[in-house]
């Protein structure tokens, strides 16, 4: 043995393992990737390129798929097409091409805009609440606690289709049917059990003499909540609030039954972009990558916070 | 001086908050601060998740149709209930769905935990390649699901192109979501594809929790690689395994957004699982007595099983 094995410990992987080990998973992240890229690459397909068999790989790029995604066209004679004036903007001209003009923007705009608002307006919600009982269950004794942690998980196992019929006739009687703050608030009502869970993991940790010594400054408990423990826990509340905006960012049961124009997210939208002839396959690519690019970043951004998070969640079960 | 710092305190708070909230918030004691925290969660689990499940329960038992809200409603009892349990049909979509949840967590808990046990060789650039493994378990099932029928498509589908050229069969001979056979497996794929990486996850978790010094030892007493791996990785291991299998089951057994997406429950009823039958019944056909005492079934049955298997859970935990 050469000094140089020696200074690892006898838990280290080898050089050679090490490879090994690598060269698969890169293996697997490669073909893992494949349809991701294949949607992306399609986004930016002509029609024709993107039904084309074999599935071509060269293409000439085209924004034909964005502009359809964003508009919609009505059919129109060509002598008809020739009497209008030149075409305004790209995708004017692009539907001029194939005997079409720009009749007006599509629905994806208002439905990516709702994602956006009830995705974080639940997932603020539900941090919060979620922060706030968690405290309250780590740190004061709280009848039948056991008892009420486990009633929050619980809620989380109904299939969202049974509980579905009654939010739905609730939810008109109430006047809340397909509006966003409904689905805000049942969004955050599935993510709270989640944050709590999550959250009291993390506010566990944070030793109780921080507040005990803030108490004895003068700070009164709430100051020292405020104060002391929200600060110390943000790791845990970016963690937690990474999974609940992934879920109510993803969420489709609920969108699709409860939800038809107003309300209505982008992932009960974006199968039913038709273009003339079934399915416009690079509008729906475009929609799906626009879609996707949101929480891909974040991933990336973020992923120190998911993997603590993830593992915060699994030991703490 | 002391004087000094207090009034300066309060002029400070005074900024945060009114007066008059400061002093109602100071003057609470912590049994009703505890109170205050927790009370508005379960106002809203309550409202929005235990009153439905309620409301749910006591339509099984009637006749109510939410699209003839002006029928007079009528006690059935469990008339439902009964019909359902004896209903070939619903025996069917309950053997489809419990087909899907074993193979789909068979072949993420053997590829996951795969994954886990190299990514945990901790080879250079691994940080950068976990990334890129999770990225499909953050997307939106739904989603996921409308772009894989495109891969599938049997004229022009990538998926079908590349499994043609490896095979030589000719792409259009086989319809991923057309024929009876490969239909129920097209769907297991997208779930392995999408969920693997959550079991990678937990399993990754689990082996980090495993002391160094367990394999030191192992090492002084001369055991092989193999019965390391036997002997400590996977039992000590298994409680993850078991709870990413526990988180899966769950998941897979309410399956609904892809599956609604791929198949739509077809070709014939060879891919309707309890969800997509749940959802013809509670929003196609508008039987929502019937729909709910389904709906009730199948959460009776998940959370009996869940209850039993977290029993083996911690069984395993505390050996």
């Amino acid at each position: 043995m050469t000094s140089a094995t020696t200074a690892h410990s006898v838990v280290e992987p080898s050089a050679t393992t090490r490879r090994f080990a690598g060269s698969l998973v890169v293996l697997y992240a490669i073909i893992t990737m494949i349809p991701l890229v294949w949607i992306m690459l399609t986004a930016f397909k002509s029609p024709d390129d993107a039904i084309s068999y074999p599935p071509k790989v060269m293409f000439k790029p085209s924004l034909e798929g964005f502009c359809n995604l964003f508009t919609t066209r009505s059919r129109q004679t060509p002598e008809f097409i020739r009497s209008l004036g030149p075409p305004q903007g790209l995708c004017d001209s692009i539907a001029r091409d194939r005997n079409m003009v720009v009749a007006g923007p599509s629905n994806y705009v208002p439905r990516f805009v709702n994602s956006l608002i009830i995705a974080f307006g639940s997932t603020v919600l539900a941090v919060a609440l979620g922060t706030l009982s968690a405290y309250g269950f780590s740190r004061f004794r709280v009848p039948l606690k056991d008892d009420l942690l486990f009633f929050i998980l619980s809620t989380r196992m109904m299939p969202p289709i049974a509980v579905a019929i009654p939010i739905y006739l609730m939810y008109r009687t109430i006047g809340l049917s397909d509006t966003r703050l409904g689905m805000i608030l049942l969004y955050t009502s599935v993510n709270v059990s989640l944050a709590v869970w999550l959250l009291k993991g993390f506010i566990d940790e944070i030793p109780r003499e921080y507040e005990e010594a803030a108490m004895i400054d003068g700070y009164t408990r709430f100051q020292a909540f405020v104060k002391v423990v929200l600060p110390q826990a943000t790791t845990g509340i970016a963690a937690t609030a990474i999974f609940c905006l992934i879920f109510a960012w993803n969420e489709y049961a609920f969108a699709v039954l409860l939800t038809s124009g107003n309300a209505q997210t982008a992932p009960p939208f974006i199968p039913i972009i038709i273009g003339e002839g079934g399915q416009d396959w690079p509008a729906v690519a475009a929609g799906t990558t626009l879609f996707l690019v949101p929480i891909v970043v974040f991933t990336v951004l973020l992923r120190k916070h998911l993997l603590r998070g993830i593992t915060f969640g699994a030991v703490r079960k | 001086m002391n004087e000094l710092s207090a009034s300066s305190q309060i002029t400070y708070r005074a900024v945060m908050v009114r007066p008059g909230v400061a002093r109602r918030i100071r003057g609470l004691s912590d049994r009703t601060l505890a109170w205050l925290f927790i009370t508005p969660t379960i106002v809203l689990l309550l409202a929005i998740n235990i009153f439905p499940l309620l409301w749910t329960i006591y339509l099984s038992f009637t006749n109510y149709r939410a699209n003839r809200a002006n029928v007079p409603t009528i006690w059935l009892g469990t008339d439902w209930y009964q019909s359902i349990l004896t209903d070939p049909d619903i025996w069917a979509a309950m053997q489809v769905t419990a087909h899907f949840v074993i193979w789909t967590v068979l072949i993420e808990t053997v590829l996951g935990f795969g994954l886990a046990y190299l990514i945990d060789k901790k080879f250079r650039g691994h940080g950068l390649w976990t990334t890129i493994i999770l990225l499909p378990m953050m997307l939106s099932p739904a989603v996921v699901g409308n772009f894989w029928t495109f891969l599938y498509q049997p004229q022009i589908g990538l998926f079908n192109y590349v499994v043609a050229f490896f095979t030589g069969r000719a792409a259009s001979s086989f319809q991923m979501l057309g024929d009876v056979t490969l239909s129920p497996w097209a769907i297991v794929i997208v779930d392995a594809w999408m969920w693997t990486p959550y079991v990678m996850l937990i399993c990754l978790a689990g082996l980090r929790s495993i002391p160094d010094y367990i394999y030191e030892a192992a090492e002084v007493d001369r055991a092989s690689k193999w019965r390391q791996f036997w002997s400590i990785t996977l039992p000590m291991a298994l409680p993850f395994i078991m709870l990413a299998v526990l988180f899966r089951g769950i998941e897979n057994f309410k399956m609904f957004d892809m599956v609604n997406l791929l198949t739509g429950g077809g070709p014939g009823s060879t891919t309707e699982v309890a969800s997509i039958t749940l959802k013809r019944a509670a929003f196609e056909s508008w039987r929502t007595g019937y729909s709910s005492a389904f709906a009730i079934i199948l959460f009776v049955t998940v959370f009996g099983l869940a209850n039993i298997y977290v029993k083996a859970l911690n069984k395993v935990k505390s050996r």
